[in-house]
């Protein structure tokens, strides 16, 4: 059933040719990662995904889990841009279930370091990989972390609860408990009531001995940041109402830039980013994409690794047991975090194909023409 | 022959065999106080194994015992996708232990998993690095509070005196398993409101990828109703 190693590794030579005749420098990264750099930025839930050993001298490493961060990395320390990479080998993924899912699989990617004109560099990767899949009449998904983002930036309330909504973009369920919290919809729990009580009675004080490493300062801040939100009024209802308006948002691409431009009238801040959006999808159809075919889903990338903030794309088989043959999207944040020190980033877009997908569709495909 | 893993020594042991014996199916230990070999009576084609208690989820898994006694946290933590792996025979009702969340007593604005996780995103802006949690059982505290939705902390391994990482700053906050609490209270750390993660106790499991032909099955047909059990689906 599923195509050999060999059969992977042609189809991903054959894309990876694709992606240099486009214009990119092929570049190659350590299947051996430090696993510092990727646990501070991807948490403990990478623990759970990638493989961890340890070198004698370099301390705790990571079998590459992706190849964005290296590629990132090395973008930094000396490329010049604008700039195209593209790269393909393995990656590996420890798969907490037991299932189909393979541990170790290939990957064929794209990547784009641009300072001007974002819509054209989303677009360019986007209908590069989806018109190298066109021939295998799969469903391509897109959707825009960036307009939540500025939805939830732009809500009138206050700063603490913006940064605490942001925080949980990519957890959803968590996310909609806070949104309910905040909007005065979910009771106040019973531990929370006592303790606001105590800060209200001024009995909140430090009653045990201070251990470790956070500070007095740091609890009594919080004590104070706790006091100033039950003191601030609730969310507006309807202001909840438009932002969940926002994230259940599901339609294809026009109609869904056209109810995004209606909610944009009521919630400004997201205005910047719908035109954008705009101006994407123009970019896509002048690069010969079916944008009428295109499903936009507003939490497209949401339960993902959180490092996307704009542009985000999927394109799956109909098996739904399958994982996406390609996904990707824009990370300008990224570069800041992994730019540290000289305080230097740049506007960055990207995306993979699995090649061993992509064999196997193909191979069931000349089977059905048979 | 059917295979039966029991923990190899200490109260687990003393009370599994007890809860055997109190079923009218004798476990003892034989040969020299040192040696660990076992013996069964009361039921034919029955062999004991002796194992330690954390390595009896690996054997299980790896169908080398078909039944074997362990805590239920220990199955938990070590196996993943547990239910598919053994089926839980019986709850044995004693090797009562809690993993808990506990924090400093000193933070006063922790109380539950929400304050946790506002906590951990506060001390990462302020320290630069993600909030510590000491802890052995790294699955099970792991899917917890990727379940509750916490973020910006990270887990550190320690394998004992886990109380003491806080006051020896190895860690910020532990998951342990506690009984009584005591040990938490004289090392100044409290429990977090929710921040129950599982109720263990010690139960007996069944391997499911055993090899149940030559006659195991059969053994494990006469044993159930010996024991008071029925069965479980898919076994």
């Amino acid at each position: 059933m599923s195509p050999d190693k060999a059969e992977a590794r042609a189809t991903g030579q054959r894309l990876l040719a694709a992606f240099r005749e486009a214009g990119a420098a092929e570049v190659e990264a350590d299947i051996l990662q430090p696993a510092e750099v990727l646990l501070d930025l991807y948490g403990e839930d990478i623990r759970a995904r990638a493989f961890v050993t340890q070198d004698p001298l370099r301390g705790e490493m990571m079998l590459r889990p992706d190849f964005t961060v290296p590629v990132v990395q090395m973008h930094m320390a000396n490329g010049a841009d604008p700039a195209r990479y593209c790269y393909f080998g393995e990656v590996f993924r420890k798969q907490g279930h037991r299932g189909p899912r393979a541990p170790e699989y290939f990957q064929v990617g794209y990547e784009v370091f641009a300072r001007d004109d974002a819509p054209a560099a989303d677009a360019e990767v986007f209908a590069l990989i989806a018109g190298l899949l066109a021939p295998l009449g799969l469903r391509a998904a897109i959707g825009d972390i960036g307009i939540l983002m500025a939805a939830v930036g732009g809500l009138n309330t206050l700063p603490g609860r913006k940064a605490a909504l942001l925080r949980h973009i990519w957890r959803p369920r968590r996310f909609h408990a806070l949104l309910d919290r905040f909007g005065g919809k979910a009771p106040v729990p019973a531990a929370r009531a006592d303790l606001l009580a105590r800060i209200a009675a001024g009995t909140a004080d430090i009653d045990a001995p201070l251990i470790g490493l956070r500070s007095a300062a740091e609890i009594e801040s919080r004590l104070a940041a706790l006091a100033e939100d039950a003191a601030a009024p609730p969310i507006a209802t309807a202001e909840v109402a438009l932002l969940n308006a926002l994230f259940d948002l599901a339609a294809p691409a026009p109609e869904a830039l056209s109810r995004l431009q209606d909610l944009a009238r009521e919630m400004p801040a997201i205005a910047p980013a719908v035109a954008g959006l705009a101006r994407r999808l123009d970019a896509m159809a002048t690069r010969g994409v079916d944008v009428a075919a295109l499903a936009f889903e507003a939490s497209h990338g949401r339960s993902t690794m959180e490092y996307y903030d704009g542009f985000v794309f999927s394109v799956r088989a109909a098996d739904p047991a399958l994982p996406p043959v390609a996904s990707g999207g824009r990370y300008d944040a990224l570069t800041r975090v992994l730019g540290r020190g000289g305080g230097r980033s740049i506007p960055a877009v990207g995306g993979v194909i699995r090649p061993g997908l992509v064999a196997s569709l193909e191979a069931s495909l000349e089977a059905q023409a048979c | 022959m059917l295979k039966l893993g029991v923990p190899s020594k200490g109260r687990l042991m003393e009370q599994t065999f007890e809860w055997f014996g109190a079923r009218g199916l004798t476990l003892a230990r034989t040969g020299s106080d040192r040696e660990y070999a076992g013996a069964v009576m009361g039921c034919e084609g029955v062999e004991l194994v002796l194992l330690s208690a954390g390595e009896i989820p690996r054997e299980l898994a790896a169908g080398r015992i078909h039944l074997g006694v362990t805590g239920s946290d220990l199955v938990r933590d070590r196996l993943a996708d547990w239910p598919d792996q053994v089926a839980e025979l019986a709850a044995l009702g004693f090797g009562h232990a809690d993993l808990i969340l506990a924090v400093p007593a000193c933070w006063v604005d922790v109380e539950t998993l929400d304050d946790l996780d506002a906590a951990a995103a506060a001390f990462r802006r302020a320290h630069g690095f993600r909030l510590r949690i000491a802890t052995k059982y790294h699955r099970l505290v792991r899917e917890f509070l990727q379940d509750q939705g916490v973020a910006d902390y990270q887990l550190v391994d320690s394998q004992g005196a886990t109380e003491g990482t806080v006051k020896n700053l190895t860690a910020e906050a532990i998951a342990d398993i506690t009984s009584s609490g005591e040990t938490l209270r004289a090392n100044h750390l409290r429990i977090l409101t929710g921040g129950l993660i599982h109720e263990s106790q010690a139960m007996l499991f069944a391997a499911r990828g055993a090899d149940w032909t030559n006659g195991a099955s059969e053994v494990l047909d006469h044993l159930l109703p010996v024991l008071g059990l029925t069965r479980p689906q898919g076994l």
